[in-house]
């Protein structure tokens, strides 16, 4: 980070240039006062809101009769069946598409930083544009793809004599359908595993060349260690986007969760807590227990960073 | 490997392949793993684009071609018929003398069956040997344009535009406007415990929604902005972590002597920012405005609950997921909506493609 201006240009007096210092600052905070603000009231307000929430029987439909009622929501947290179902559910998708959201990514990138493909600009475009495809239209179309009579992926399956799966009414089919759907979701992940891919110094692939170093050992011993960084950020992004998992099960569900309770996600559960029995009390204790298992994972991911995410630079800002 | 153990049969070959030299199997060699590489890259990316194909051929259908193409043709055709003496007659592909002919079929049999040819619908019928099930139809291309002007109308598409690209605008000036400052405030200004400061910005990206949502979402009830776009604007007034990020970095590697040079011509903070500061980052701000724009098109959870039982306010996201339950045995109207609700973003992002992915880079690589 570039330090910060102390002086103003030109000769100014002691006393003159510590009152520069002070409206310079001024002027800082007028411009920070945004953030500032929002923090506060959109931030730390609502946090602080919802852990008080979080000990009473809130209900939106009924304001008057709030009351603390101790810690009977989180004694209810032990007993809710459907909180059991969510968080199995949450962590077994998790599961699953975490290794995918982090392999493929970087698979993708290796694919497409190969020397030996021609019109690169025009892959890599066209292998980003399904990130801007809204959540509603893409759930559309995969949808119509998966249908298990018209869709095209059984269609296919058909034709070399396999019989697909109703893939979207099976709650055992429905988590690889999930994990297909979220391809589409990889844009952004690659995007940059790509670009820190195209940073490495080609000098220290000439040397390992020099060593007799096969394309593979080059890929594992050189690339991995630089890009790790990103592999970091981006599981980072992963492991939080997995744990809000919300708008594909829901819109695929209907809202319900089904099929059975396979799209129960622990999200669709606050959601339904919240905004479909409004007992927002109830509804806070769950997003409580979200944030500390938010907080314990990224914790953790940042602790285990220090011993496989390699800075080159030395510096983490 | 390969090319060493050829050039060694070279001597063998004589003059006439004088150019099968260790340096043209070279370039044979590298011709051959552009080609094979790029080939892969293609399949992979038609396997992974393939659901558009799918999206744009189906909403071209109707009800009847959707049905039928379950195991038939793929494009949106229909059976090709032959007008014959007052009645519409199928064509069908028919082998006679050896030779594949498109023939209108007049009486129909399981061991024999008649044919009109409609190049000659004046001569003798022709009768065929064989069961007439067996044969293909032709089929003429036949899009249904008119689904599109159904679903138009159907969910009010002009209205839902209209909400989405309002709710976009407003909040891209917000967005702007907010980001703007505070990333100026993060790059040119001493601000006590600023990386602090900046550090706790960039931690609220962990920060899971639905822990604020619920106060939020009473706060907004309580004042009365519930059923309204308030709630889905005002909060972008206030900056966000991703957007301050990308423009700060932007900010700090211009360089400072302009801004010193400005001053000492007398120019203010505000000044600073907008002659000296803007006009040098039209890159950076076209790609937050169009990562706004995208997010806004994007986004339905916020939407679906701030504007739950206002019909008339939503937005596309949440206006055509309901039409989605409504028409769900109707696929090709369902995909005819999702090409509508996804053609602006995809069309600004070609436009902008290079300034919304360098931005996308800055944020994820810089970090």
């Amino acid at each position: 980070m570039t330090t910060d201006r102390a002086t103003a240009p030109g000769a100014v007096s002691g006393r003159q240039e510590h009152s520069l210092q002070r409206e310079q600052r001024l002027w800082g905070w007028i411009f920070l006062s945004p953030w500032v603000v929002g923090f506060l009231a959109f931030t730390i307000l609502p946090i602080l809101a919802s852990l008080v929430f979080s000990f009473t029987n809130f209900q939106l439909t009924d304001r008057e009769a709030v009351r603390f009622v101790g810690l009977q929501n989180y004694a209810r947290l032990l007993t809710d069946p459907t909180l059991k179902v969510a968080l199995g559910v949450t962590f077994k998708f998790a599961a699953m598409a975490l290794p995918l959201s982090i392999g493929l990514p970087v698979l993708l990138a290796a694919l497409l930083n190969s020397k030996y493909l021609l019109n690169k600009r025009l892959f890599r475009t066209l292998f980003y544009m399904p990130y801007v495809v809204p959540v509603v239209s893409a759930i559309f179309i995969w949808g119509g793809v998966l249908n298990s009579d018209s869709g095209w992926l059984n269609r296919l399956l058909r034709s070399i004599g396999v019989q697909g799966p109703a893939w979207l009414d099976s709650p055992v089919y429905i988590y690889p359908a999930l994990l297909i759907i979220g391809l589409w979701g990889l844009g952004n992940a690659y995007l940059i595993t790509l670009a820190s891919m195209q940073t490495v110094p080609t000098a220290f692939y000439e040397a390992a060349r020099v060593d007799g170093a096969s394309g593979l050992r080059r890929f594992w011993h050189i690339t991995l260690p630089m890009i790790s960084p990103v592999i970091f950020y981006n599981t980072v992004l992963s492991v939080i986007g997995l744990l809000r998992y919300f708008e594909i099960p829901f819109i695929l569900s209907n809202g319900l969760g089904t099929p059975g309770d396979s799209q129960m996600f622990f999200n669709l559960h606050f959601y339904r807590v919240a905004f479909v029995f409004f007992d927002m009390g109830y509804a806070s204790t769950l997003a409580w227990l979200m944030f500390v298992i938010t907080l314990v994972f990224t914790g953790i991911l940042f602790w285990s960073s220090r011993y496989w995410v390699y800075y080159a630079s030395g510096d983490r800002s | 490997m390969a090319a060493t153990s050829r050039s060694a049969q070279v001597p063998r070959l004589g003059g006439s392949f004088a150019n099968t030299s260790p340096h043209y199997l070279k370039q044979l060699r590298r011709t051959g793993s552009y080609a094979l590489v790029t080939l892969f890259a293609s399949m992979v990316l038609v396997a992974y684009l393939m659901p558009f194909a799918y999206m744009i051929v189906t909403s071209f259908k109707d009800r009847n071609q959707i049905v039928a193409s379950a195991r038939g043709p793929i494009l949106p055709v229909d059976p090709a018929t032959f007008e014959f003496e007052g009645r519409q007659l199928e064509l069908l592909k028919v082998e006679i003398d050896g030779e594949m002919r498109h023939m209108a079929i007049l009486t129909k049999g399981r061991q024999s069956s008649t044919f009109v040819d409609p190049e000659d619908p004046s001569a003798e019928p022709i009768v065929w040997q064989g069961a007439w099930r067996t044969l293909q139809p032709v089929y003429t291309f036949s899009p249904r344009w008119d689904n599109f002007a159904e679903v138009w109308t159907r969910i009010k598409f002009p209205r839902l535009l209209f909400n989405t690209a309002f709710i976009a605008v407003m909040g891209m000036i917000g967005t702007l406007l907010s980001c703007i400052m505070v990333a100026y405030a993060f790059a040119r200004f001493p601000i006590p415990h600023k990386n602090t400061l900046f550090m706790i910005l960039i931690a609220t990206i962990i920060l899971p929604r639905q822990v604020l949502l619920v106060p939020t979402y009473a706060f907004f009830d309580a004042i009365g902005w519930t059923g309204t776009w308030l709630p889905l604007i005002v909060p972008h007034f206030f900056a966000n972590a991703f957007n301050v990020f990308l423009l700060r970095q932007y900010f700090l590697q211009l360089p400072r002597e302009l801004d010193e040079a400005a001053m000492i011509d007398g120019a203010g903070p505000v000044k600073i920012l907008t002659s000296v500061i803007i006009p040098q980052s039209w890159p950076v701000i076209i790609a937050v405005a169009l990562f706004h724009i995208v997010f806004a098109w994007n986004d339905y959870f916020e939407p679906l609950i701030y504007t739950l039982g206002e019909p008339a306010l939503q937005p596309l996201s949440v206006g055509i997921q309901q039409f989605n339950f409504v028409y769900s045995q109707q696929p090709h109207l369902i995909q005819a909506t999702a090409l509508l609700g996804m053609v602006i973003p995809v069309v600004l992002f070609f436009f902008g493609q290079r300034f919304f992915m360098r931005g996308v880079i800055v944020t994820g690589v810089d970090k």
